[in-house]
């Protein structure tokens, strides 16, 4: 889901884009010094290959039907620091030249599909990657990187005061779970295909040896996940609770003033309060993301 | 394709297509940012912001009504979420949204529509966006039509075979899989030919990015002046 | 005379796969343009990679003397020029100029006077009025020559052409054929095409499963082997 301009509120893009700029940065150094000396080329025709990818239909319910979105493939082939750059720069030509995505919101956008899609992608395939469960693994990093992308697009729009009602979050959720399946089932066919054509393009995950360290990512994962999901959901279900109590008009309250329902009360309303409760909110899950950043830059190094 | 149009409207000449990338880029931005942050309902406001954008599409000599269509690209994001809001019994703000987000894009096609993108590269160079990425962006650029039309011939085979890949059945995920995968071959041996290509032409690592040439007066002038009219009109 | 080119008893093969060039003896003189002819898959395209050091096998490469060795890669790849068979894999850069000028700034001209070397190879190609194109806008025989242009900017010694007139057609195929005879450089022409074959060179020789099988003077080595296009022509409807 890529979000246009004029949706996300100053604090939300803003800091979104703190958090991305840093570490696409990141990635593109890690990126330019791995060890294949055809990076350059190679990385660039890969995001003109997901262009092409994204026209292949595959069928999903009667009259609608989905398409790779490739995340998860890229991070299983090229590693997820190449596969960070390749989907930036997928965004970036999506918002440039297509007006598929804000510019001001592309942080944000950088944010949940290329960092978290990439890295949740990815850590399945870390994770249990080798061996017996490999399939498995391929095919729940695509399921989780287009979930978590698509959640957490809805969360930064519920933010910025978006109005959403329950129902529609819910067939919204519904949806993009249908749409993780299926990027799941895909990924797993290709990876599958590439097997048979040229098994040396499927990266060797490179695993922590610890199963304790497994589980503990493995359910922080899942739990960030299913916590999302139930977070763009939920408040939805307090406020038409509020409203059936005859407590307010909640609705009228989060349009003039996004975000309060996570405001900090003792603050001065207004603009002040919102980028305060904004960028709490947006710090905390950057820090989350760093945080698995330099876990995993860390393993590499060791 | 219908990205084409939008190329040839970048190479036209006119005084806002003969402007540096990097006075065209702020300017947009200024104006994205004045738009974005513009409370609801305040229609006189966005009246004026949509002079400001169609003062910019007649200087460039650009369709008008051809640049209005691009710009409908944000109406389906828009018409859901507007829909939603009207639900929820706020029509004045669904609207709102809805010409903010159309204005946004507005402005970013009059950006694509006066600077082709290898310029726009370097005027984000200037900006401080690591090369690596750009080099890879405009690589990205460069081969994303050829690659696409790769993609398209497979799906016209596929469709003339009697399929294609909206197959109902099992067969169907499958032969699509296969497709994927086959593009994904093709990619990775362009990729080598490419740097084999690079190699031959005493390519060492370094890959040449041109700089943009000078920041002149009349960049500075753009710059400035469509920072103020979106600041005037903001804060108006 | 000291042959620009030489290579003795060279043989290669990909990874673990069958041996493509098993023994190729080849050598090309100053001023000498000889045409490379065989059947597709014969290994034609592995051996032009070997003459720039792309590719690496057993035996001897010597290029104006120096053998294809790491150190002498650079000074190689300034002498050798090889205009690749698909022309969108050679132009990679935004713009015909752009691209022109990628050969000169990799050899370490500042930028005018590289900007100078690429218009000149553009102006030799016919290419100026088109230097600020992108690639994608150009038709097959404008690619081919914008491609040529980016090669001749580093003012090779030596030109390879690995099979220039595919997509290519005939007014296409002759306007090439005119600029090469126009062009100095001693050159290796790969071609299926006979009629483009004898119009720019005048010795042939011929692979066949990774070795040079017979050579000769093009015209003669051509109709010896019947390597031609001619079939008999269609018989009118009765
Ligand atoms: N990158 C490669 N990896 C493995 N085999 C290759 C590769 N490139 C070419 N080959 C094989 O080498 C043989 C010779 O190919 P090539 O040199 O392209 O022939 P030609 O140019 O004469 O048509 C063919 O059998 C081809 O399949
Ligand atoms: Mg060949």
């Amino acid at each position: 889901m890529h979000i246009p301009d004029g949706f996300l509120t100053v604090p939300v893009w803003a800091g979104l884009a703190a958090v991305s700029v840093p570490l696409v940065g990141v990635a593109a150094r890690r990126a330019q010094g791995e060890a294949e000396e055809n990076r350059i080329p190679l990385l660039g025709v890969m995001g003109a290959f997901v262009f092409g990818a994204q026209m292949v239909n595959f069928p999903l319910a009667p009259g609608t039907s989905g398409h790779l979105f490739g995340g998860a493939l890229l991070a299983c082939t090229l590693g997820p620091a190449s596969a960070v750059v390749v989907m930036t720069a997928v965004l970036a030509i999506q918002a440039l030249v297509f007006q598929d995505g804000g510019v001001l919101a592309l942080g944000a956008n950088v944010f949940n599909m290329a960092l978290v899609g990439v890295v949740a992608g990815y850590l399945p395939y870390w994770l249990w990657g080798q061996g017996a469960g490999r399939d498995l693994a391929v095919a729940t990093g695509g399921f989780l990187s287009v979930m978590a992308s698509a959640t957490l697009a809805l969360t930064e729009l519920r933010l910025s005061g978006v109005v959403i009602p329950p129902a529609a979050l819910w067939l919204a959720l519904g949806v993009f779970a249908l749409n993780a399946v299926a990027e799941g089932l895909i990924t797993l066919l290709v990876v599958r295909s590439l097997d048979r054509l040229h098994p040396g393009w499927i990266r060797r995950a490179d695993a922590p040896r610890s199963a304790a360290v497994k589980t503990v990512l493995g359910a922080s994962v899942a739990l960030a996940v299913i916590g999302l999901a139930v977070a763009s959901a939920a408040p939805d279900g307090l406020d038409r609770l509020a409203e059936e109590l005859g407590i307010s008009d909640r609705s009228r309250i989060l349009w003039e003033t996004p975000l309060s329902d996570y405001q900090a009360r003792f603050l001065p309303p207004g603009w002040l309060q919102q980028a305060a409760a904004g960028l709490a909110g947006i710090s905390l899950a950057g820090a989350c993301v760093a945080a698995v950043a330099k876990l995993l830059s860390r393993r590499r190094s060791a | 394709m219908r990205h084409l149009v939008l190329e040839d409207w970048s190479r036209k000449e006119s005084w806002l297509h003969a402007r540096d990338p990097r006075a065209k880029l702020m300017a947009a931005v200024a104006l994205l940012l004045a738009i974005g942050t513009s409370p609801a309902g305040s229609p006189s406001r966005l009246a004026g912001y949509a002079l400001l954008l169609l003062a910019g599409v007649i200087i460039a000599d650009l369709p008008v009504r051809g640049v209005w269509l691009r710009a409908c690209v944000v109406l389906p994001f828009a018409g859901v979420f507007g829909v939603l809001a009207w639900l929820a019994g706020e029509p004045g703000r669904a609207a709102a949204v809805g010409v903010k987000s159309y204005l946004s894009a507005w402005t970013l096609v009059l950006l694509a529509a006066t600077t082709p993108l290898p310029a726009l590269l370097r005027g984000l160079a200037s900006f401080g966006v690591p090369r690596f990425l750009l080099i890879v962006i405009q690589l990205l650029y460069r081969y994303l039509f050829v690659i696409a039309e790769q993609a398209h011939h497979m799906r016209l085979a596929a469709a003339s075979r009697g399929g294609g890949f909206r197959l109902r059945s099992r067969q169907g995920w499958r032969a699509g899989a296969g497709a994927v995968a086959t593009l994904f071959a093709r990619s990775h041996a362009r990729a080598e030919a490419i740097h084999r290509a690079m190699l031959a032409r005493g390519y060492r690592g370094e890959f040449p990015l041109a700089s943009p040439p000078r920041f002149g007066l009349g960049d500075a002038l753009l710059s400035l002046w469509a920072s103020a009219a979106a600041a005037a009109l903001r804060l108006a | 005379m000291e042959p620009l080119i030489e290579v003795q008893g060279l043989h290669f093969r990909y990874d673990s796969g069958p041996e493509v060039l098993r023994g190729v003896n080849f050598r090309l003189f100053p001023g000498e343009s000889v045409a490379l002819l065989g059947p597709n898959g014969s290994g034609k395209t592995t051996f032009v990679l070997h003459l720039n050091g792309l590719l690496r096998g057993e035996g001897l490469v010597r290029v104006c003397g120096l053998p294809t060795r790491p150190e002498h890669l650079p000074s190689i790849r300034r002498k050798v020029g090889i205009l690749f068979q698909d022309p969108d894999e050679q132009l990679f850069m935004p713009t015909v100029l752009e691209d022109a000028a990628f050969g000169p700034l990799n050899l370490g001209l500042d930028p005018p006077r590289a900007l100078h070397a690429a218009q000149e190879a553009l102006a030799l190609t016919g290419m100026s009025a088109a230097w600020h194109k992108a690639p994608y806008h150009l038709s097959a025989g404008e690619k081919r020559r914008a491609a040529l242009a980016g090669v001749l900017a580093m003012r090779p010694e030596i030109l390879v052409l690995d099979e220039p007139t595919t997509y290519l057609d005939p007014p296409g195929r002759r306007e090439l054929a005119d600029l090469l005879r126009r062009l100095p450089q001693a050159k290796l022409v790969v071609t299926h095409d006979a009629t483009f074959a004898c119009a720019t060179t005048t010795r042939a020789v011929f692979f066949r499963e990774g070795r040079i099988e017979s050579e000769g003077p093009t015209a003669e080595l051509i109709r010896r082997l019947g390597w031609d296009e001619r079939l008999p022509p269609a018989e009118p409807a009765p």
